[in-house]
């Protein structure tokens, strides 16, 4: 075997050797992943079913140093919360995504506003907290379920405004000219056809924003703040899931500990079960 | 390469056809509401503007209440690591420091992670794999971050310092610089501990925009690199990366906005402590994300408020930044993408 074979050869072995070591690095990665997603289900379902009770829902939060309680208050004051945040930012989100989509794709506000949404995506949630607090609760001079579900609507609409875009954008064209064709006036092609022709992928975009607020937790804590009873005025502090879990969690006492995993559980299950249903919903229609 | 030659948006078709006008001249007929075309309008546009008056109301509302901080520290209040409430002196380089080394170490260890668990989703894995477990990893961004939290807390806390803390410390106590990087108490709290966290969060960003990006590489370039015989390897090297580096920078960056916003995970096991005298990974030290979070709501009005509301603004000013960058980043990529078709 000349020189120069034995070089190609050894050469050879060396790519495939890379190669090798290569995609090992990355099945490891991908194996680093799925673990670390594997780890905290178990944790959470294995602590939070030994939490679990009947009187977790029927019972509020109990004071340290005590026995019984559930999370009673802290449930219902969430779900009081994500509904009235949905409810607002819903419709603001679609209405803004129908303008991207429909009205101002090449409008300087149409690309500023995509562009700023985007950020808004991702910006951090606290900060929403701290506008809320200066515009409302400074103002009111009390921390209130209004505040914090102003807070959540404001993390509702850039997850909608999105969705609503992409899946507007979606939409053949033929189909609008075709409803043009036939005189229909543009708000109604854009409420009675495209939005109807991407009615599953908007839904979407509503249960992950429903998803991504229900456990939020820092714009919580200085615009509900928590309140330790029954708690149905608006304009009070309101008990909540996420801050009850914060407070528990940190606290020493093995009770209030258990009751935390259990509200862990309750809000990861919840939280995936929504993504899961956004998945579902939205490949059935595509 | 044509392909990368910046082009203008060929594949963005205008839809917003305009209006039959000519209906004008035509004897009325009922029309049904003819002002809520206008209305729709007008609502639609407004729900926009309103998006802008909410970034607007964010900077404005902290540049506000962070005013009497700015006046009394000025810029000094980013380069002096004095806290004291009692005394009213605040100074946020403390936690600068720590939200800039937690993100530093996640990303550390999530960038070559979530680049192999891209290049696996792309070119490894076989097909009926890759839809489960690309969707595994994007319901681990979906679980909330007080869940990691408090996983991180209670769970990989204690497995942390019982397994890598005590080793490391036994191994490197005496040694001059390194001794001092992982002193402290064992327990697990702390810089490190926080980088983790942060880092299992914000692998699945990074994975899913680099596994998007690597999927626009087009076919035709990978497989003549196969046809000349190269490795898969090669081909993700030398042919997908080059061709989507600006996408994977944006993806990176992307992930570093999440993390350096991250409140509750980091406020679990930070500890807490705002203080840069040890630079120990295991000590406790504070992000500003848990600073805002632990003392806001008790912090009266005046300049201690105020000072949380500049760092809040601070922190605000650096995520934007990097998000911006990530997005113009991601976009060129897509531009570049429709120049191609």
């Amino acid at each position: 075997m000349s020189k120069i074979d034995a070089a190609r050869l050894g050469m050879h072995a060396k790519r495939k050797r890379t190669n090798a070591i290569a995609l090992t690095l990355s099945l490891g990665a991908m194996a680093f992943g799925v673990f670390w997603l594997i780890w905290i289900l178990f944790e959470t379902i294995y602590l939070g079913i030994g939490g679990l009770s009947w009187a977790t829902f029927t019972e509020m939060t109990p004071p340290p140093q005590s026995e019984g309680g559930g999370l009673a208050n802290a449930l219902f004051g969430s779900f009081v919360m994500v509904s009235l945040a949905t409810l607002i930012g819903t419709p603001v989100g679609i209405l803004a995504g129908v303008y991207l989509a429909e009205y101002g794709q090449k409008t300087w506000l149409g690309s500023t506003v995509r562009f700023i949404n985007d950020i808004l995506l991702s910006a951090p949630s606290i900060v929403v907290g701290l506008f809320v607090y200066a515009i409302i609760v400074a103002k009111m001079h009390t921390f209130s379920g209004l505040a914090g579900s102003l807070s959540l609507a404001l993390l509702v609409i850039p997850v909608v405004i999105r969705t609503t875009e992409n899946m507007l954008s979606l939409v053949p064209n033929a189909l609008r000219e075709a409803a043009y064709a036939l005189g229909t006036p543009k708000w109604k092609v854009i409420l009675s056809i495209t939005l109807k022709a991407a009615r599953a992928g908007v839904i979407t975009g509503v249960l992950l924003a429903l998803a991504r607020v229900s456990g939020e937790t820092a714009p919580l804590l200085f615009t509900a703040l928590n309140n330790q009873f029954w708690s149905t005025d608006l304009t009070r502090p309101m008990a909540n899931l996420p801050k009850t879990i914060y407070d528990f969690a940190m606290n020493p006492d093995q009770h209030l500990q258990q009751l935390a995993w259990a509200g862990v559980f309750m809000i990861t299950v919840g939280v995936l079960l929504l993504n899961i249903l956004a998945r579902v919903l939205f490949k059935n229609k595509h | 390469m044509a392909a990368i030659l910046p082009a203008d948006d060929a594949g963005n078709v205008d839809r917003s056809e305009p209006q039959p006008q000519s209906m004008k001249p035509q004897p009325p007929r009922r029309r049904v509401a003819p002002w809520a075309d206008a209305v729709f309008a007008a609502l639609s546009q407004g729900a926009a503007w309103l998006t802008l008056a909410m970034m607007v109301g964010i900077i404005g509302s902290l540049i506000v209440g962070a005013a009497p901080a700015l006046k009394a520290f000025g810029l000094g209040f980013l380069t002096t690591a004095e806290w004291d409430p009692v005394q009213e002196k605040f100074g946020g380089l403390a936690m600068i420091y720590g939200t800039v080394a937690t993100s530093f170490i996640a990303l550390v260890i999530a960038v070559p992670v979530s680049f192999g668990i891209a290049v696996f989703l792309t070119e490894l894995s076989p097909g009926w794999l890759k839809r489960p477990l690309g969707i595994a990893i994007e319901l681990l961004a979906a679980v909330p971050s007080i869940v990691y939290g408090m996983w991180g807390l209670l769970v990989f806390g204690p497995i942390l310092a019982t397994f890598v803390q005590a080793p490391l410390q036994s191994l490197l106590s005496g040694v001059p610089v390194l001794g001092a990087l992982v002193s402290g108490p064992p327990v697990g709290i702390g810089i490190l501990s926080a980088g983790i966290i942060l880092a299992i969060m914000i692998i699945p960003f990074i994975a899913s925009v680099m596994r998007d990006v690597f999927e626009v590489t087009p076919p035709m370039l990978k497989e003549s690199a196969y046809g000349l015989g190269a490795t898969t390897w090669e081909v993700v090297s030398k042919v997908v990366l080059p061709y989507t580096k600006t996408g994977v920078v944006g993806g990176i960056m992307l992930g570093l906005g999440r993390a350096l916003g991250e409140t509750m995970a980091v406020t679990f096991v930070i500890g807490n402590m705002t203080q840069l005298r040890s630079l120990s990974v295991f000590e406790a030290a504070s992000s500003i994300t848990a600073t805002l979070a632990n003392e806001f709501a008790e912090a009266g009005e005046g300049l201690h408020q105020a000072s949380l509301m500049y760092l809040g603004l601070v922190l605000f000013l650096i995520t934007f930044v990097v998000l911006a960058i990530s997005k113009i980043l991601l976009l060129r990529l897509k531009r570049n993408e429709g120049a191609r078709s």
